[in-house]
């Protein structure tokens, strides 16, 4: 790339001096002089709504995640007019429903992606390929509302916490699908091949010499998967309406959300509100963040590379 | 990155001649061990198969009977009263509002991720272009939710001149009329650039992708003719990467066709008796925020059907995106290699 | 412990493809035999037959017979892991596993089939590599990543972890050819060690090698582009590189060729 460069900045305009070589006509230089603005210009505007929303929410919901309350008490019995009250029954029903989603989504992910890359041949493997690729697809209210019309409409059962799960989990599977996949491609044959000629056979092979090769790739891709799903909200209007209050029953009456607090109070007015508000969306983008952070930082441990 | 490129082993590999996959593989052997996790792998193949066909087949299920009992067409109505004895809905206003605000969002954020993109991989200095790229990936991580209560609270109220502005101008079209109602932020216009927004990171992280792939006789290729930098992203740059850019912005429209929370936070929805109109300065509802607006009054089978007829519609629109982007990565596959 | 192999009549396919034809040869053991030929004549697809490496490519089968002291490899009874276990393997690259230390890499066969003893693993260990002639550089860092050594250090660590599940054979694919020329000899020197205990087979592109490790050579060829590759001549080494009965080995030897 430098030595790119050099000719670039250094050389041209000297030729441009020499006159001998020719040089750039001026409005060739304009164009390339234009070009290089309008790249810069284009990555800082699209910085301006990163800086902005984070700057927006930190301002705005900031001072509400300094409160100990926010971390440590629902909001039961607390009106929209009145201030107080935490979060801690969104957050945990957040984590709740992101920890069992990752629970049904990882090994079913995984071994998809398993099967694709060491087992996979032929017809089915293309089916199953081309199938990720519709999961991967499916807007998020679909899949959502797929899961309204076989858990209410026709089980009859009621909008629970599993649900939503459930929902979500058709949202992760292909993204663990697909990262995995990636990942355990990436491990070198000759690994394998060594693994083999030791006599050690095809499924340990994968299990104790593929995957752990592969594996903080494949972490980091749950990671950032998970990340992703936590702020879906479309899938949680339909099946997990937000309640003020602590749930921790998966299988049980409504379970609160940070999305789903949002979700009910961006109507509002009142200041007490508005600001609640801002905090629930500071908190969810900060699990977001840290959980993105995390995956990256894994990621550098990974022992195979692109 | 690979579920965007949708690659997979099955490609590389020479064709099977016809046995089963476990057959074909003596690494693999009748081992008690192999046989289980060999089952798990396939079975959980299989699962996904089963999931997306069951999917399919229920929405279909559930959404035949209610289509059957409508009056109106389901195709060229605007009316939605999808329950009671005369059922009438039809998706033509849903329909108008998805994709106006899809492909304003894709005349933003196409333009602008490519340059982004552009930028990364060949402008910013060294030091620069990683943490770049990963500020805009930051983009995608922000839930949809937010950005929506974002636009709705603070980024909205500045759109306000904008569209006055626009009015005034461009205003004799009717693609730009704007009478103040409903509020700036309200309009399909505004919600398009929320999304352009979104889709962003998706179609820089594409695009940076194959532009990285560029090989590098191709560009030494063009700066030794003497081109500048420009003339060689030009002549070298854009044309390997096209097929690239073109998947990016078809990915990027089927995330901003789907997306819900954000546009249902900030459209205001239109009175059922209004007038069809063309400006993009208008009100409106998608397919998902309609979905999403109504989620808490799905009371009755024929309700509930209804809704999930719309849901196909825009997962057919989805998928159709998502292949045709499929499609010119696999064509250009075949071509590099 | 070291065992005869017999190969008679092996075709070898990779699905429709027929990749070799008709090669039949006797390893006897506690020797070196060495495979020489041009490239894509289908040497290290005969050498991977011989522990059923080759059918783990999918679409890869043999017809003939290759036995090991009289017991068919390829009978329908034969598991293909057992046989691996039998027939250790030493690749072109050296591929110790990224995630073990070099203690682990060595013991990766016994523990992977199972082993769980401490002692007798260390055991095992300990041996196998002062069999590759490494235990000296890195007794003091067995616990270190396999793939902190050098290059001629991993392919040594790699012939150790072949012989820690104690094979009665022990193929080498091209174990040189990514390797430095002080690394080349340790290892030529380390295969001279290993034919007193085990039947080695070795592939490879240098015929010096081959001239200096092998007691027997054989030559392959190619009997036209994109015809199979065939077994031309298998002789004493001596004799193959003084005086070969066939002239296509002469050629091949004199450098007239490939």
């Amino acid at each position: 790339m430098s030595t790119l460069t050099t000719v670039d900045d250094a050389t041209a305009p000297q030729t441009r001096v020499d006159g001998s070589f020719g040089g750039k006509s001026s409005g060739r230089a304009f164009k390339d002089q234009l070009a290089r603005v309008v790249m810069w210009t284009a990555f800082f505007v699209a910085l301006i709504p990163l800086v902005w929303i984070l700057a927006a929410t930190f301002v705005k919901g900031g001072r509400m995640l300094l409160d100990i309350d926010w971390w440590t008490v629902s909001q039961s019995g607390i009106t929209a007019r009145r201030e107080g009250g935490g979060a801690v029954h969104a957050i945990q029903g957040t984590l709740i429903q992101a920890g069992v989603t990752a629970l049904i989504s990882v090994p079913i992910g995984v071994l998809t992606a398993v099967y694709l890359v060491e087992y996979g041949r032929g017809r089915l493997a293309k089916a199953v390929s081309f199938m990720v690729d519709i999961l991967t697809g499916i807007p998020s209210i679909v899949a959502g509302l797929f899961i309204y019309a076989l858990w209410v409409t026709t089980f009859n059962f009621q909008r629970v916490g599993f649900a939503v799960c459930l929902a979500l989990t058709m949202l992760m599977i292909p993204t663990v699908v697909r990262s995995t996949e990636e990942m355990l491609k990436l491990v070198p044959n000759e690994l394998r091949e060594a693994s083999y000629a030791l006599g050690v056979p095809k499924w340990k092979t994968i299990m104790k010499v593929v995957v752990p090769t592969a594996f903080s790739g494949i972490v980091t891709g749950i990671l950032l998967g998970l990340a992703r799903v936590m702020g879906e909200t479309a899938p949680l209007i339909i099946l997990g309406p937000y309640t003020p209050v602590i749930a921790t029953n998966l299988f049980d009456g409504l379970m609160p959300t940070l999305p789903t607090m949002i979700y009910q109070n961006y109507p509002e007015s009142l200041q007490p509100s508005v600001d609640r508000t801002w905090g629930a969306a500071l908190t969810l983008i900060l699990i977001i963040f840290i959980l993105n952070l995390l995956g990256r930082f894994i990621g550098r441990f990974s022992k195979v590379r692109s | 990155m690979s579920s965007i490129t949708g690659h997979s082993v099955t490609d590389e590999l020479p064709h099977d001649d016809g046995r089963p996959p476990l057959d074909a593989d003596k690494a693999g052997t009748g081992r008690l061990g192999d046989r289980i996790f060999g089952g798990l792998a396939t079975g959980s193949g299989i699962f996904v198969i089963a999931l997306v066909t069951l999917v399919g087949v229920f929405l279909i299920a559930q959404a035949v009977p209610s289509l059957l009992n409508n009056n109106a067409n389901f195709l060229t109505s605007r009316e939605w009263v999808p329950s009671g004895t005369d059922p009438r809905f039809g998706i033509v206003d849903l329909l108008w509002a998805t994709v106006v605000t899809s492909i304003i969002a894709m005349l933003i954020a196409v333009p602008l991720g490519v340059s982004v993109a552009l930028f990364i991989t060949q402008y910013a200095p060294s030091w620069l272009s990683r943490p770049a790229a990963a500020l805009v990936d930051l983009l995608a991580a922000v839930p949809s939710i937010v950005y929506g209560f974002w636009g709705l609270k603070v980024a909205g109220d500045y759109f306000q001149p904008v569209a006055k502005f626009t009015d005034t101008v461009l205003g004799w079209l009717p693609f730009f009329e704007w009478g103040g109602r409903p509020s700036a932020k309200s309009t399909l216009a505004f919600a398009g650039i929320i999304l352009a927004i979104m889709i962003l990171p998706i179609v820089t992280a594409i695009s940076r992708e194959v532009f990285s792939q560029v090989p590098t006789a191709h560009k030494e290729g063009a700066l030794a003719l003497g081109a500048t930098k420009w003339e060689m992203i030009r002549t070298a740059v854009l044309p390997f990467g096209k097929p690239g850019v073109i998947s990016a912005a078809m990915l990027g429209l089927g995330r901003a066709l789907g997306e819900t929370l954000a546009v249902t936070l900030l459209l205001s929805a239109l009175n059922p008796s209004a007038p069809f109109s063309f400006s993009i300065f208008g009100g409106g509802e998608t397919f998902a925020s309609r979905i999403a607006n109504d989620a808490g009054e799905f009371d009755s089978p024929q309700k509930t059907g209804a809704y999930i007829a719309a849901g196909l519609v825009l997962f057919i629109l989805t998928f159709i995106v998502n292949a045709a982007a499929r499609v010119v990565i696999e064509r250009r596959k075949a071509f590099t290699e | 412990m070291a065992k005869r192999i017999d190969v008679k009549d092996l075709d070898i396919y990779y699905g429709d493809f027929k990749a070799v034809e008709g090669v039949s040869l006797t390893v006897e053991p506690r020797s070196v035999t060495a495979f020489i030929g041009p490239s894509g004549c289908g040497k290290s697809t005969v050498l991977r037959t011989l522990n059923r490496m080759h059918e783990v490519i999918p679409g890869g089968r043999v017809d003939g017979t290759i036995s090991l002291d009289d017991q068919d490899l390829y009978a329908s009874s034969m598991d293909p892991v057992a046989v691996r276990r039998t027939v250790g393997m030493v690749f072109q690259r050296p591929n110790p596993f990224p995630t073990m230390s070099i203690r682990d890499n060595v013991a990766a066969g016994l523990k992977l089939n199972g082993v769980k003893n401490k002692k007798q693993l260390d055991e095992v260990v300990e041996k196998s590599l002062k069999g590759a002639n490494l235990w000296n550089e890195v007794k003091d860092r067995l616990d270190k990543p396999g793939a902190g050594l050098s290059g001629g250090q991993q392919q040594r660590l790699c012939i150790a972890r072949a012989i820690a599940v104690d094979p009665q054979v022990l193929l080498m694919d091209e174990p040189c050819s990514a390797l430095d020329p002080i690394s080349t000899l340790a290892i030529e020197d380390l295969i001279n060690e290993l034919k007193s205990k085990y039947t080695v087979v070795i592939v490879t592109h240098n015929m010096q090698q081959a001239a200096r490790v092998s007691d027997q050579t054989a030559f392959f060829n190619l009997k036209a582009t994109g015809q199979p590759g065939r077994l031309v001549e298998v002789d004493d080494t001596q004799k193959i590189f003084s005086n070969p009965t066939e002239q296509a080995t002469e050629d091949y030897i004199s450098g007239r060729f490939g």
